[in-house]
């Protein structure tokens, strides 16, 4: 069985600068990935060429959700999202004017397919698709434990709230792979301790594989099978967790050089 | 802040404006003898009147900060929960609707025709806030939509004799082209680059209509547009305005319901979620551009009715009636009524068009009381007369 998500040889130019160079990267089915590095290394610029925000200099991006392996590198970002790669943002992105279930229904768009005439005239399947996109986001707001905060306007929420919120709309999606950027950002240890065991919680019950970014070692240590490094845009490190907090070149490269007397 | 650093600053802000105004209100030159009149008592009055202006604008700026923090608590308005209790609906649209029903015969033709510009500027309100308070394209051209539907009306009339009643949904249809002719070239763009465009294709269908003479007959216009007519009945002019009166409400009735069944469908969440985050939005599946173009589309489509209506009942229009201070009027609705909400934008067609039509026994100070209620309203309810509140949903949480 192939890979689902397989980045090949990919190179990302903003002019002179190479933010990704020839970076090789695979996820298996039901994998939990890290993708770690000292900051500006390019790890967010690599999620946005996977999910179309950029497109690649050059190298392939591969999906293969079913068997059938699919390039996808060039794609708009919101045919990536139908062909099921979700993402959250380090950035908190969320739907600000909108209540918290809305914002998980926006996440049904990729899902559904009401139009205007359909809207206006509230057919019967029309309603029926209302009525699946209402309990479904309530579904996965209860899987996620934001249940309490259903009609509360997103941007009131607490900041580890806002943080499992914009996961629980990447669910919505119904993707195969999530990609995480930086999802403990600004948590507690609680906080972050509850986030590791509803990752792997997605992971077991909904089957969806998951990338992530994460600064916090301890999280990505306990969750990651195997864990990629990068510096400078190019993979200096790969392995599982082990490996990688023994890799003299990873030490230097979040530690620095140490200096001969 | 203490009353006396108050006190200094409104002293400071009456001295001001005693400076700014001494050149009009002081000196005034008598041309005939040719000597200089020094008034020297307006100037103590504007002193005087400029530092309690000041005082009460202070007071209502610093009750409004301590008002700020304990409606965080108190959640919507009153006006919203009235809007949001269900057992008031019913009755409340019986007294509106028999009061609309009533309207033409209880006041005067005068009244009736008043009341019929501001329902026509209520739809392009509401047309304009599906762009603007749920979309977030800010567009400053929305009348040259409003101008393709009159002039539709007017063209095919006088041409092919097109009765009105085809050419209104003909013209919706033209606007809805229109803007998605718009649409296309502004996708990548946003906010203020999109508004100085915008603005732009406004001008453009202004100019193409004041200097294209052999299509629209330049600026002298067209005259003679016919008034809908019932067919089998000749109307009178008083019975012709009635029946535009009553056309027009059904149509703002008609447009209340399609944008209500929009916003809280599918289409209006995605518009919602690209003013709200373009990237965010676009990573949940939904396409930019068609979004985009939809609600350029659908917000035109009310401007184009509205003009076969208002070229109907003018039976002239020339391209003065489309310039963008008209834009800048429907675009002051949706704002000050309160981007996004029905009710609001309702409320803020009819005052700012009402508003000015009452004021005119007050003659040149019409616009500056305009003005004024502008920037107080900008100042102390920036979410407009009545803020968006987001629907609820029930279902049931098992």
């Amino acid at each position: 069985m192939k890979p689902i998500l397989e980045v090949k040889n990919m190179t990302m130019d903003f002019g002179g600068l190479r933010a990704i160079d020839s970076l090789d990267l695979y996820i298996n089915k039901g994998e939990i990935v890290a993708l770690i590095g000292p900051n500006g290394a390019g790890k967010t610029t690599f999620f946005n060429c996977i999910t179309g925000i950029y497109t690649p200099t050059s190298g392939d991006v591969l999906i293969n959700p079913q068997g059938k392996q699919e390039r996808i590198n060039g794609l708009k970002t919101n045919i990536v999202t139908r062909k099921g790669l979700a993402r959250t943002f380090q950035n908190i992105r969320l739907f600000t004017s909108m209540t918290v279930l809305e914002n998980v229904m926006v996440g049904c768009h990729a899902v559904t397919h009401t139009g205007v005439m359909g809207a206006i005239f509230r057919g019967k399947s029309t309603l029926a698709e209302e009525k699946f996109i209402v309990e479904k986001s309530y579904e996965i707001l209860k899987k996620i434990g934001l249940e309490k905060y259903v009609d509360e306007l997103a941007v009131n929420l607490p900041y580890g709230a806002q943080r499992l919120l914009e996961i629980a709309r990447a669910m919505a999606t119904d993707p195969f792979l999530l990609l995480l950027d930086e999802p403990a950002a600004g948590m507690n240890p609680q906080e972050t301790a509850e986030l590791d065991e509803l990752i792997l919680k997605i992971r077991d019950n909904e089957g969806i594989s998951i990338l992530l970014i994460e600064h916090d070692m301890k999280l990505v240590m306990s969750l990651s099978e195997r864990i990629y490094v990068v510096d400078y845009g190019k993979k200096i490190g790969e392995g599982v967790p082990e490996e990688i907090r023994n890799n003299p070149v990873v030490i230097k490269a979040y530690l620095g050089e140490e200096i001969d007397a | 802040m203490t009353a006396k650093d108050e006190i200094k600053k409104s002293f400071l802000a009456s001295i001001w404006f005693m400076f700014l105004t001494f050149p009009l209100m002081v000196i005034k030159v008598n041309t005939v003898t040719d000597t200089v009149e020094w008034r020297w008592h307006n100037m103590v009055l504007v002193g005087i009147g400029a530092f309690f202006l000041s005082m009460l604008w202070r007071y209502l700026l610093k009750r409004q900060a301590d008002g700020s923090k304990k409606e965080k608590k108190e959640g919507p308005g009153i006006i919203q929960r009235l809007l949001q209790k269900k057992e008031l609906t019913l009755p409340g649209i019986i007294i509106i609707g028999c009061f609309t029903l009533l309207f033409p015969h209880i006041f005067s033709m005068y009244q009736t025709n008043i009341m019929i510009s501001a329902l026509i500027y209520v739809m392009l309100g509401l047309g304009l806030n599906i762009v603007i308070g749920l979309a977030g394209l800010l567009d400053l051209g929305y009348v040259a939509f409003f101008a393709v539907g009159a002039y539709s009306y007017a063209l095919l009339n006088l041409h092919y004799g097109v009765v009105f009643w085809i050419a209104l949904p003909l013209g919706g249809l033209l606007a809805a082209l229109f803007g998605i002719i718009l649409g296309y070239p502004v996708l990548r763009l946003r906010g203020d680059y999109l508004a100085i465009v915008t603005l732009g294709f406004g001008e453009i269908i202004r100019l193409v209509l004041e200097n294209w003479n052999e299509f629209s007959f330049g600026p002298s216009g067209i005259a003679n547009i016919p008034k809908p007519g019932l067919p089998g009945t000749d109307l009178s002019l008083q019975g012709s305005t009635i029946f535009i009166f009553y056309i027009i409400v059904a149509l703002v009735i008609f447009t209340i319901f399609v944008i209500n069944r929009l916003e809280n469908s599918r289409i209006g969440r995605a518009w919602i979620a690209l003013k709200d985050d373009e990237i965010a939005c676009q990573s949940m599946g939904i396409n930019k551009a068609k979004t985009k173009l939809r609600a350029f589309a659908l917000g035109a489509t009310w401007a184009g009715m509205g003009g076969v209506v208002f070229a109907a009942k003018t039976t002239f229009i020339n391209p003065a009636s489309f310039t963008i201070w008209e834009s800048v009027i429907i675009l002051c609705t949706v704002v000050l009524g309160g981007m996004g909400s029905i009710a609001g934008v309702i409320s803020g067609a009819l005052l700012l068009i009402l508003l000015p039509e009452y004021l005119r026994d007050f003659g040149q100070f019409r616009m500056i009381t305009f003005g004024a209620v502008l920037v107080l309203m900008m100042v102390f309810r920036p979410g407009g007369m009545i803020e968006n509140v987001r629907k609820t949903y029930k279902f049931e949480k098992n």
